[in-house]
């Protein structure tokens, strides 16, 4: 595969704040990349990197392997779909798509021509007359992503696309990126804190915390193997469990994940507090305490339910206990 | 409780009010078309266009409207110029003195306008720099500035940072993202600051009379005549023009600026 963004020893520092700290990350062509963390972890700081609009403190960046150093974002082969769109207000929806082609010198026949099939195929064919005011955070998404699209980038930068939709329109949004990032076939780097997100649309995940990235891998890698305690907690929501709880089980210093549909009731096991009950709809999700630590456990939907305050035994396979090194 | 009616007496008091602000403007119009010439006198003995007539044909009166309206025009023009570069600089970036700077720009108008012309007529002399058409253009300039940054100030701040990311990243160079970004954006708020700017020059009187060499601009030239009177209805006249040259661009850009709170940001 070649690579499509290449970043080496990458830093961006704001004084003594370190945004983005030392980053190498290896984007493959065609690849749907996401890139997960919390707020202020540096993520959206390494998209600006790529897009151009930040310049490194140090390292550096590929695109496509040329050095992207000195290059401005207007003659980089990548575009980007801002978080609050950042449509023109001042130009109605075709003119919106086609601003890529105008500054590019297209001829006006051809260039609304470009930006109504792109419309088409976001859907929005018979709205190339409105003002982006006119249509809703949904509709306005699909513009900006259109407008992207039309300059035929080799890379699509996405920053957090879905964060104003509401659910149900974030998870047919959702649906259609993948379709839309298939059937294109250029890479798509896309930047969220959604974890649920980043596992169900991306190829390769890189999960962010305070500047620096702390794994990169696959969804199952990432849900299943997560190599630090912050992983475990923030994309699982994976009960951590401290070296003190894990060495008197297997004899060693180590952290433990363990997810909480891995955790179920036993007659033998470890005693256990029940300190609150919570009906999801599809399972019920039971928080205990083992000992002193506190742990989640979901129970499938006609297990029997125990009630806050009972004592029960909890148990798990040993297959699902799986350990982390140092934090 | 809410009444939609206002009470008699507050709308009688409302009228009085509007009536002592505007009958006086009225009064000018009139005296306009008077047939006498040596003092104001009420009610006018007959009425006549014959003032309009002799004004056409007074040299001194094309002089001075001549120099009003270079004067305005190329004030404006450089405020247009620094007031937008200006209001561009501090709302997109941060540096050390940003407010200082702000305050400083809009200082001049705060200032009285007879400190600003005795200050700009001692450094003028401190120069050696003659007084002419240009160092009244300098006074004007002071604080037609202000006008136009005022008004360009708050709708850079209206139009946010990512249009102009978006417009960079596609594909647009710095002078494309202003053409076809920033000045649609900003235009109306230009154009308003602009006749503010203009109509506030066009009648200046105390900075011009500081700064001024031998010219007259129209105000001063009216002064002039009202200490001297030499066929006095011709001032009505001038008066009449004056009042209308700068009522309309202030209307103008009381309708531009009116109803476009929303031009930016709309799509947050």
């Amino acid at each position: 595969m070649t690579s499509a963004i290449r970043l080496s020893g990458v830093s961006r520092h704001y004084g003594a704040v370190k945004a983005v700290d030392n980053i190498d990350l290896d984007i493959a062509e065609g690849e749907f990349f996401a890139m997960l963390g919390p707020s202020g972890s540096g993520k959206t700081t390494t998209l600006r990197l790529i897009a151009g609009f930040e310049r490194p403190t140090v390292g550096e960046i590929q695109i496509y392997g040329e050095v992207a150093q000195g290059i401005p974002p207007y003659k980089r082969p990548v575009n980007t779909v801002f978080q609050d769109y950042a449509l023109f207000p001042h130009l109605n929806v075709r003119d919106n798509v086609a601003y890529g082609l105008m500054v590019a010198g297209v001829a006006k026949y051809a260039r609304h021509k470009s930006a109504d099939d792109a419309l088409e195929m976001v859907a929005l064919g018979a709205y190339g007359n409105r003002s982006p005011s006119e249509l809703s955070g949904g509709q306005r998404q699909r513009v900006a992503l259109a407008r992207a699209l039309v300059n035929k980038p080799k890379a699509l930068l996405l920053d957090e696309p879905l964060g104003a939709l509401d659910l149900k329109l974030r998870e047919q949004m959702q649906e259609e990126l993948k379709a839309l990032q298939r059937s294109l076939g250029i890479t798509f780097v896309f930047v969220t804190h959604d974890q649920g997100e980043a596992l169900s649309m991306a190829d390769r995940v890189a999960v962010f915390n305070e500047g620096r990235i702390v794994q990169i891998g696959t969804p199952e890698d990432i849900y299943y193997r997560p190599e630090s305690p912050f992983v475990a907690d923030f994309v699982g929501s994976s009960n951590v469990l401290p070296p003190r709880f894990v060495a008197p089980l297997i004899g060693r210093q180590v952290y433990g994940s363990l997810r909480p549909e891995a955790v179920y009731l036993a007659d033998q096991g470890h005693p256990a507090q029940v300190t609150s009950v919570s009906f999801l709809g599809t399972a019920t999700r039971v928080s205990i305490t083992v000992g002193d630590v506190a742990m989640t456990m979901l129970l499938p939907k006609g297990a029997a339910i125990p009630k806050a305050g009972d004592t029960v035994q909890v148990n798990w396979d040993d297959a699902d206990l799986h350990l982390m090194a140092a934090p | 409780m809410h009444s939609d009616r206002a009470p008699l007496g507050l709308k009688v008091a409302a009228g009085l009010g509007l009536a002592f602000m505007h009958l006086p403007i009225l009064l000018i119009f009139v005296y306009a078309f008077t047939t006498e010439d040596k003092s104001y006198q009420w009610p006018p003995p007959g009425f006549t266009l014959k003032w309009f007539a002799v004004t056409w044909e007074r040299t001194d009166v094309w002089e001075a409207m001549g120099l009003s309206l270079k004067v305005a025009s190329i004030s404006t023009v450089i405020a247009l110029i620094l007031g937008t570069l200006c209001a561009a600089a501090v709302s997109r970036t941060k540096f050390f003195g940003r407010e200082a700077i702000s305050l400083l720009v809009i200082l001049p108008i705060a200032l009285p306008g007879i400190i600003t012309g005795i200050s700009l007529r001692s450094a003028f002399n401190l120069a050696d720099i003659p007084f002419s058409f240009w160092t009244i253009v300098l006074g004007h300039a002071t604080f037609c500035v202000v006008v136009v940054y005022n008004n360009a100030v708050a709708r850079f701040r209206r139009v946010s940072g990512s249009l102009v990311e978006a417009s960079m990243d596609l594909g647009a160079n710095s002078f494309q993202t202003f053409r076809y970004v920033i000045l649609p954006n900003i235009s109306t708020a230009l154009l308003a600051g602009g006749m503010l700017a203009f109509a506030l020059s066009f009648d200046e009187v105390i900075v011009t009379t500081f700064t001024a060499g031998q010219q007259q601009t129209l105000p001063i030239w009216m002064l002039e005549e009202l200490v001297r009177p030499r066929q006095r209805p011709v001032t009505n006249v001038v008066a009449m023009i004056v009042v209308i040259v700068t009522f309309l661009p202030i209307l103008g850009a009381y309708y531009l600026t009116r109803g476009t709170d929303t031009v930016a940001g709309q799509g947050k």
